[in-house]
């Protein structure tokens, strides 16, 4: 025999509606104004309703509401599917499920839909207070569930308490399941082109203002934390992308072998652990010069002629590598001549007056060292100014900056530099990177931010290699020792969590980055390999997916009994005068006598009057007792029933 | 929810006791079955969708959020379970009733728990009934009225019941097949024709010891099927209620007697039994003395509901 699925109470509908806004709502922040305004109306019509009288939406106009949704989804995003999509149909359909509850099937239907839409958020964050809010979320879409379930009439407050109760028996699992449930890495199929949209960092290019952009965000690059001392600001240059190549106004990489950069280190090496923002690019941003390569399976790390470190993939997600650095080293000294020879050209028709300059200083000091210095000492004399907001800059971007405006920011002084150099016919180069950060006293990791973006310059010296050398620390020192806050005049337009000025901020800033930092370490950094990690230290060593599955059903086995052991602890009597009613009736029915539950203890002591004469006094009088004590007033004594219990016991 | 079809009854047969039991009975774990139902089935896949997504994006919230469902899943598995486990109850039958009826079992369930017990569904166990929804608050005890149809004449046993909750979830089924042992009388389905001529006597009390109404006679024991309007109310106050209540004997009247008699009837057994039902509940109404014959037992002429009774549990018992 079909059933029909049990129909919808009026009361349900406020928490179907909390449901569905509690869900939606977050999404409003990533999806277009319409899809908002279309479920907000949905939502308001469905709350006006529920006072007037909730009746479902007529067939027309739900079919109407889906066509129009799913068109104007087609047109903003030019397709159905694909991650921001995908999210905004879910969006749409939850809004639209209102329109047709009928039965208990559909709001489970809902409550689902729920569920999933929960999942969605953590495509755009995955932070602490994310994480809160949709803990909370969770709470009240169990506890609509449970209402679904129980009497229409439960308050709110015993559906949310049932709900916190389960959710927190359920916790156990969670962690359990975290640590052991044998994790793959994605992705199990292609991604949609949008999944990793919107990621700042460093590009493989640099033109005029790109790195005083980034520079204006606060957003956390890396975090790294050395076994041993932390290397003193003036050498924290993280390497990433090598910029060889000028056509006039932007650099680019130019060519690399897929070789070593033929590196000598020196000086002692500080191990240390870099853990990566998310940039969607393959380079890992190591400390000047790194001497070992990470080897996490899957990353395949590689440094190439250029010294950039890359990997075999982008960085779709935070990711942990261990590094070996030597600040002490030589790098290409035996550099062949056709790199050297790249290093040396530059675009016909662009900045005369620079080259000019740069021929100058070939024609006076016969050593390439001494045209460095001459390079160096003329930021360091002239009026140059370091800022966040250079003036603009035409087609002849050098010359402008270097005669007439001064004032620049660190990719200008780093493209000058180098634009100077290979006039002067020495080799240079642009390498951006990161360079300084700052220690947060709370854990002790080494903070870089995007506003720690740098550029800086390479040039090849016969017998030395690649020299690293760093204009922007000509024109402010300040700016490589103590960071781009201090070397900044007032009232540049830095990130506020940046600006070191306020230090109420900072200490604030500073805890709260420690805590993220180790939600992101011991939560959202545990990986196929933290697992292994912890699998060994269980002491499985290579532990495989045969292993991991016993050892997660064993275990949550256990837990599961662990809990029902603790669900279905024998209940204690309520009423102490029962429970000792009670243990009569078992000592009665021991003797042969039936006592059916809904006989009264009195009527009980009357029919024994005849059925079984020599117990009769001792039942009535235990009965009399029990009933006085359930029936009157106040605590009563239990005393005198325990003695009469031990009377008839003896019997 | 839609229930599955075979399955359903498979899974009926299979978990239904084979007998009733007598005396109270307590659900305890081995009585209890749990499934998934629908909506537990539709949580899962989702709950697989959400693990692939989470894993494919690599969101290692998602993952936490999924096991934490994983874990409210098991979490409400317990406690479905829990809803059932512990209730006693028992069942009694009621008065008699003619076949084409419905019987009102009362089943009297206790809840001994300190928490209230949420959402239980009783059904018989083959799903015929329409489901009664209870909810119990704790320590409470509460009666609950079950219509089975009351079809054939003779006994009806009570069926084994379905006792079935999802609360707090949905997402499981527990249930539970109790089988209290509970009977009640069904008196044949009455066909009514006009009552064979009667015999009337005329004579007015002479006869010592029958009954009439209309001169008291004496005071005997109560007896269940007596009307309390003839309780004799003063007597029982004198002795403070500690003796059994004691009814007012009548005699005197003028009376006609009437047998009814099983070769008076017409057609088969059936149809027999069933004109003298309605013989009998007419006799009693019209107030006249009626004596029954059968073959194989008579029971001489009398009137008051001790002797319906007596005489429509000999036609409900009748065996052909």
């Amino acid at each position: 025999m079909a059933r029909t699925s049990a129909p919808l109470h009026h009361a349900h509908l406020p928490w179907l509606l909390l449901v569905a806004l509690l869900t939606t709502l977050p999404h409003s922040r990533y999806q277009p104004l319409w899809l908002t305004a279309v479920a907000g109306l949905v939502l308001l019509g469905v709350a006006w309703q529920w006072r007037q009288g909730y009746q479902v939406a007529r067939n027309w106009l739900k079919l109407l509401l889906v066509m129009a949704g799913c068109a104007g989804i087609l047109l903003h995003y030019k397709t159905l599917f694909g991650r921001d999509a995908g999210v905004a149909m879910l969006v749409l359909f939850m809004a639209l499920k209102l329109l047709e509850l009928k039965h208990r099937r559909d709001a489970i239907v809902l409550v689902t839909l729920g569920y999933f839409l929960l999942l969605t958020h953590y495509f755009y964050s995955q932070s602490i207070p994310t994480g809160l809010w949709l803990l909370g979320t969770t709470l009240v879409i169990t506890a609509c569930l449970i209402h679904l379930h129980g009497a229409p009439q439960a308050s709110p407050r015993t559906s949310l308490a049932t709900s916190g109760k389960l959710l927190l028996q359920a916790l156990p699992f969670m962690v359990l399941l975290y640590l052991l449930f044998p994790r793959i890495t994605g992705p199990l199929w292609g991604l949609p082109q949008d999944a990793h949209a919107g990621r700042t960092g460093l590009s493989d290019t640099m033109s005029p203002g790109n790195i005083s952009e980034l520079a204006q965000s606060g957003e956390i690059a890396l975090r790294a934390f050395f076994n041993g001392p932390v290397p003193p600001p003036e050498q924290r240059y993280w390497r990433g992308p090598v910029l060889d190549s000028y056509d006039g106004r932007t650099w680019r990489t130019g060519r690399s072998e897929n070789r070593a950069p033929g590196l000598e280190h020196t000086g002692p090496a500080l191990h240390y652990t870099l853990t990566l923002e998310a940039h969607n690019q393959r380079w890992l941003l190591p400390l000047e010069m790194p001497a070992s390569l990470p080897d996490p399976p899957g990353l395949e790390a590689r440094i190439d002629s250029n010294g950039l470190v890359q990997a075999r993939n982008p960085l779709k997600s935070r990711q942990r590598v261990e590094f070996t650095s030597s600040p002490d080293y030589r790098m290409g000294v035996m550099e062949s001549p056709q790199v050297l020879w790249r290093n040396l050209q530059l675009p016909e028709g662009f900045n005369p007056r620079t080259l000019a300059l740069g021929r100058s200083w070939q024609q006076r000091h016969p050593q390439p060292r001494q045209r460095v210095q001459a390079a160096l000492d003329h930021f360091r004399q002239e009026p140059f100014i370091y800022t966040l907001r250079p003036p603009f800059l035409g087609q002849q971007a050098m010359d402008e900056f270097l005669f007439n405006t001064r004032r620049g920011f660190c990719e200008h002084y780093a493209s000058a530099f180098v634009i100077l150099m290979r006039a002067a016919g020495v080799p240079a180069r642009v390498v951006t990177g990161y360079q300084g950060g700052e220690i947060n006293p709370v854990d002790g990791f080494l903070v870089v931010r995007q506003s720690d973006a740098h550029a800086w310059a390479e040039v090849w010296l016969e017998g030395q290699g690649w020299v690293r050398v760093d204009p922007t620390a000509a024109i402010s020192p300040a700016r490589i020792e103590t960071g781009i806050a201090s070397a900044l005049p007032e009232g540049e337009p830095l990130p506020m969590l940046v600006d070191a000025r306020l230090d109420w901020l900072l200490s604030m800033r500073n805890q709260w980055e420690a805590i993220n930092n180790r939600w992101n370490q011991l939560v959202l950094g545990y990986n196929p390999e933290r697992q292994r990690e912890l699998f060994a230290r269980l002491g499985f060593q290579d532990a495989d997916w045969k292993t991991m599955g016993t050892a997660l059903g064993i275990s949550m086995g256990t837990l599961l009994l662990l809990l029902a052991a603790w669900v279905f602890r024998p209940v204690r009597e309520n009423d102490p005068a029962l429970a000792i009613w009670r243990r009569a009736i078992r000592h009665l029915e021991r003797r042969g006598i039936a006592c059916p539950p809904w006989e009264t203890p009195l009527a009980l002591a009357r029919r024994l009057e005849q059925e079984a004469p020599e117990l009769a006094p001792a039942v009535a009088e235990l009965a009399q007792l029990v009933t006085t004590a359930r029936y009157h007033p106040g605590s009563p004594r239990m005393e005198p029933l325990r003695l009469a219990l031990k009377r008839l016991l003896r019997r | 929810m839609i229930h599955l079809r075979l399955p359903g009854r498979w899974l009926a047969r299979l978990t239904q006791p084979r007998r009733s039991e007598s005396g109270p009975i307590r659900l305890n774990r081995r009585r209890i079955y749990i499934l998934p139902t629908r909506a537990g089935f539709l949580y899962l896949a989702t709950l697989l969708i959400m693990l692939l997504g989470a894993i494919n994006y690599d969101l290692a919230l998602g993952h936490a959020l999924v096991f934490l469902l994983t874990g409210l899943g098991l979490a409400g598995m317990l406690h479905t379970q829990r809803n059932l486990l512990g209730l006693e109850l028992a069942a009694s039958g009621q008065e008699p009733v003619t076949a084409g009826e419905l019987a009102h079992f009362r089943i009297s369930v206790r809840n001994p728990a300190p928490r209230p017990r949420i959402s239980l569904e009783w059904s018989d166990a083959r799903r015929t009934l329409p489901p009664l929804l209870q909810h119990i608050p704790p320590g409470y005890s509460t009666t609950l009225q079950l219509p089975i149809p009351a079809v054939q004449r003779g006994w009806l046993e009570l069926p084994p019941l379905r006792l079935a909750s999802r609360y707090p979830l949905g997402l499981f089924e527990a249930w539970a097949h109790p089988w209290p042992e509970a009977r009640c009388l069904v008196y044949p389905r009455p066909h009514f024709t006009p009552l064979p001529p009667g015999l009337a006597t005329g004579s007015t009390g002479d006869r010592h010891g029958h009954e009439g109404q209309e001169d008291f006679a004496g005071l005997r024991e109560r007896q269940p099927a007596d009307s309390p309007r003839h309780i004799a109310w003063k007597a029982a106050a004198r002795d403070m209620g500690n003796r059994p209540l004691q009814v007012k004997t009548f005699s005197g009247g003028a009376r006609e007697e009437l047998w009814l008699d099983w070769d008076a009837a017409h057609g088969d057994a059936e149809q027999r039994l069933s004109q003298l039902t309605a013989w009998v509940m007419d006799a009693e109404a019209a107030g006249l003395d009626y004596g029954l014959r059968l073959p194989g037992c008579q029971f001489p002429p009398a009137r008051g509901p001790a002797h319906r009774h007596r005489c429509l549990e000999a036609l409900a018992l009748y065996a052909a």
